[in-house]
């Protein structure tokens, strides 16, 4: 079993994963992706999730999410376990406590940034004006209320990747979750995204967790994770 | 209402597509109002014939006559309220193309029967007092800008080489929408003493019974046949309804050509908009996946699919009933050949039901596919 607590004694943690095994079949073959892992991590924290292809990091990325199910084990989150919930409440829960950022940014092309920041709020009771409210704020903390009119297709990749951002955050979630968020940027403006979580981390407290690979990207976090074959450690992998 | 703006840009997403599948959808609404249209002018007298009325013909054929002295007899029948006569006249007007019903007929009895025909007391009486007089539907009135006071030369082959002329004392309205306001009706003593000799003098083509009681309307046409059984013209007696409808099968079961046209060119919309939103929500999966993933429910995500469908199906079909609508306006395109042109608001509404229809069928499945993808399945595709 492979155990990974920063939580102080007593500390139930914002994420807590409790022997979590997660399978895909693929042919006739099981493949074990994640064996019998643990890990917690508190309020406040940046994690960073490293490892290399194939090692399994999405796939606890995506558990945490609520985007799948473990095959065995438990996820809980804010107090809450998320592996029993249905489809239905399980995509409520997510609207609720997630904010997710993806490698490939992942905007709609048929909306404005400011339509696609509005996404996750229009599942939400706000009227429009408040949601006009909370979607400039929004972009306006990751610098582009300049390019709100915008379509994707005329920003670049770092402004469609802080777009995404404002999009993971206008909701305020309980968590941040960041799939190799730089993974398609260039060392400029990857290093503006990683500035942009430091400081949602730092200044306003946001939980984060972060898939990525680049060594660079996870020296911003407050801890580093490593996840090898299906197994997590505190130390890279040879 | 919130959700709009995503509908209607995932629908500008390939615009050429969405402007070809309107079209196709436009067009078979287009033509699904002309073929019900066509339909209503030419079966259309059946669904308007009083339910208190019969009609008694040869029991050969209806271009065999039945004596004029048959109609005293028949008032006499118990349960008949009212007996009149009309015989075809099949003139034209100048040229041969310029064809439409004109019936003698007795003018008081006649209006009586047919109280949708709207005649002013003024023209009424005019009708009554001149015995060359015949009155005119609307449509036929304007479309050969005949008025009060002209006199209208009409030539038949059926009742002697003579041109015969009739003064216009009257233009009659219809009481609906429903009503032919094509024909034109002039009086019977006139006719009958203008025949030539040996043309039918004192024969009638076919009556039509008014009965006191519709219930008992099937015992009556039983009677009146009986009344002139083994006479030289034995009568068959049916409702007004289904003597329409033998007028109208005379070309051909109408009702299954048209529903055959529609359901092949609505087969055809059906598969072209199926395929266009199953397309269309093929190639962005992973876009449904993102919309999972940050918490659109399964039921949210199959609203969006069969919301975008029936955006298609409606602009399409809105504007097609509405081109049809407008089209069909003029009423007969024909010059008198389908006087009852009209598109009915009962058929417009089942246009509306059918854009509905088009709208949720073509959009099920995709959406039913888009509902049960799994989230990290479909962000695995992007």
């Amino acid at each position: 079993m492979s155990t990974m607590n920063d939580g102080k004694p007593g500390d139930a943690g914002l994420v807590r994963i409790d022997g979590v095994e997660k399978t895909f079949r693929r042919a006739s073959e099981d493949v074990h992706v994640l064996a019998r892992l643990d890990l917690v991590v508190p309020q406040g924290e940046f994690l960073a999730l490293m490892g290399p292809s194939g090692s399994g990091k999405s796939t606890l990325l995506n558990l945490i999410g609520g985007l799948d199910r473990p095959t065995q084990g438990t996820v809980t989150v804010a107090g809450e376990r998320i592996d029993t919930l249905s489809d239905r409440r399980l995509a409520d829960w997510r609207a609720r406590h997630i904010g997710f950022v993806f490698q490939l940014y992942n905007l709609m092309p048929v909306l404005t940034a400011e339509r696609n920041v509005e996404l996750p709020l229009l599942l939400t009771h706000l009227g429009k004006a408040e949601r006009q409210k909370h979607v400039a704020t929004a972009l306006a903390m990751v610098g582009l209320s300049h390019r709100a009119k915008h379509y994707p297709r005329t920003l670049s990749g770092g402004e469609q990747q802080r777009v995404g951002i404002a999009r993971g955050i206008v909701t305020d979630p309980t968590l941040l979750l960041c799939d190799e968020p730089t993974g398609d940027l260039d060392r400029k403006a990857g290093d503006e995204i990683l500035n942009l979580l430091q400081a949602l981390n730092r200044e306003h407290g946001k939980t984060i967790i972060m898939v990525t690979h680049d060594p660079h990207a996870s020296a911003r976090a407050s801890r580093t994770v490593y996840l090898n074959k299906g197994r997590l450690s505190n130390e890279p992998v040879s | 209402m919130k959700y709009a703006h995503l509908v209607w840009g995932n629908l500008k997403r390939k615009k050429l597509r969405t402007a070809l599948t309107l079209l196709s959808i436009l067009v078979a609404f287009v033509l699904f109002g002309l073929l019900c249209s066509i339909r209503q002018a030419l079966v259309g007298g059946v669904e308007l014939a009083g339910v208190d009325r019969l009609v008694v013909r040869h029991k050969v054929s209806i271009i065999q006559l039945l004596p004029e002295s048959y109609k005293a007899r028949m008032e006499r029948i118990p349960g008949v309220d009212l007996v009149v006569h009309q015989t075809w006249f099949g003139g034209v007007y100048q040229d041969p193309k310029n064809f439409f019903m004109q019936n003698p007929v007795e003018p008081e009895p006649f209006l009586t029967m047919h109280p949708e025909i709207i005649l002013s007391p003024a023209e009424r009486a005019a009708w009554l007092a001149t015995r060359t007089g015949a009155i005119v539907g609307r449509n036929t009135a304007e479309r050969f800008k005949w008025k009060i006071g002209d006199r209208v030369p009409i030539r038949t082959p059926i009742w002697g080489q003579r041109t015969w002329e009739f003064d216009i004392v009257g233009i009659f309205q219809g009481r609906d929408k429903g009503t032919d306001t094509t024909p034109l009706f002039f009086r019977y003593d006139y006719f009958d003493e203008m025949r030539e000799p040996g043309r039918g003098r004192g024969l009638v083509g076919w009556y039509t019974i008014r009965v006191k009681d519709p219930s008992r309307a099937a015992e009556i046409a039983r009677l009146v046949d009986q009344e002139f059984e083994n006479s030289p013209a034995e009568t068959k007696t049916e409702p007004e309804g289904a003597f329409a409808q033998a007028w109208a099968r005379q070309i051909g079961n109408i009702t299954l050509i048209v529903a055959g046209i529609l359901g092949a060119v609505f087969f055809t919309i059906l598969l072209v908009t199926g395929s266009t939103m199953s397309q269309a929500v093929r190639e962005r999966i992973g876009e449904l996946g993102v919309l999972k993933a940050i918490g659109f429910t399964p039921g949210q995500v199959l609203g969006l699919v069969l919301a975008e469908s029936c955006t298609l199906a409606g602009l399409g079909g809105g504007l097609g009933l509405l081109f049809a609508w407008l089209l069909t306006l003029k009423g007969d395109p024909t010059g008198g050949l389908l006087p009852l042109f009209n598109f009915r608001t009962t058929d417009l509404l089942i246009g509306v039901g059918l854009c509905l229809v088009l709208g949720v069928v073509t959009g099920l499945l995709p959406a039913l596919q888009a509902m049960r993808l799994r989230v990290a399945d479909a962000l695995r595709r992007l």
